[in-house]
């Protein structure tokens, strides 16, 4: 699994890729609330993903409750068929804010 | 009845840098009997969260070490998984059910174990150990008549869960 942060102008771009479980969600998990500490609208791209399992939602969901505390965008971006299939079974698909295209998903962060 | 036959095993330390092999294991399993990606995730997926229930709260959570015991068998419709460990006993009707929030972390991995199989019960120990999971998935049928009966449906699986405490 791989965790990267970059910038799309004011908008913080957290790129998952590979196999996120509980060996290496935290890492998910840290990189989402750093990025909200900086007070910036965050875009989760998870093009990349080819296995999540309930700890990685756990991540995504943690960084969803904060950046609505926060009101705070938070958008997931480029949803892998094998992420989507997690969400829908948990029935998070409804509860994030999924964007399917990645520009599209930092336009309308940037909002 | 149909008759298990065992196809593999696999004792691993209960922490979840075993997981990745229990994953590979698995999809080896699926693939060397034609399953599709589809439903070899959703085995996949489901093994994982049982797997992890027990090193989050069976052995990590009680701040004690043990094995995880994979054993994948085949039936004339489908895989048999059991996941055996050495942590504290669930018993016979598993963790409490609780009601799945969408919104909040927890409970997620037992339901996700119940609704991408078709058969999820804890069972007799097998020996020398304190809890057996048993998870059954049957195979997708073939043919033009074929639907995904190889989960089970929502409406099948009301009952969702805590993980086990």
């Amino acid at each position: 699994m791989t965790v990267s942060i970059g910038e799309r102008g004011s908008i913080q771009v957290v790129v998952l890729a590979g196999e996120i479980d509980l060996q290496n969600s935290g890492e998910v998990r840290d990189a989402v609330l750093r990025c909200l500490q900086r007070k910036r609208p965050v875009v989760v791209d998870m093009g990349g993903i080819t296995y999540i399992d309930s700890s990685g939602v756990a991540s995504l969901v943690e960084g969803f409750q904060v950046a609505r505390t926060m009101g705070m965008a938070f958008i997931l971006a480029a949803v892998s068929p094998a992420a989507m299939r997690v969400l829908r079974l948990a029935r998070l698909d409804r509860v994030f804010v999924i964007v399917a295209d990645l520009d599209a998903a930092v336009e309308s962060a940037d909002r | 009845m149909t008759s298990e036959q065992v196809i593999a095993e696999l004792i691993v330390p209960g922490r979840a840098g075993s997981l990745r092999l229990i994953r590979a294991l698995l999809r080896e399993a699926a693939m060397a009997h034609g399953a599709d990606p589809d439903w070899t995730h959703d085995l996949v997926l489901a093994v994982d969260e049982a797997c992890q229930n027990v090193i989050r709260h069976g052995y990590h959570g009680k701040m004690v070490s043990g094995d995880i015991h994979v054993q994948v068998s085949s039936d004339s419709a489908g895989l048999v998984i059991r996941v055996s460990d050495d942590a504290a006993g669930v018993g016979p009707e598993g963790p409490t059910p609780l009601p799945l929030d969408p919104s909040r972390p927890g409970g997620l991995g037992l339901h996700l174990m119940r609704s991408l199989t078709n058969e999820c019960q804890w069972e007799t120990p097998r020996a020398g150990r304190r809890n057996t999971l048993r998870l059954r998935k049957v195979f997708k049928p073939t043919g033009p008549e074929a639907t995904d009966s190889g989960t089970r449906s929502d409406a099948e699986n009301s009952s969702s869960g805590e993980n086990r405490k």
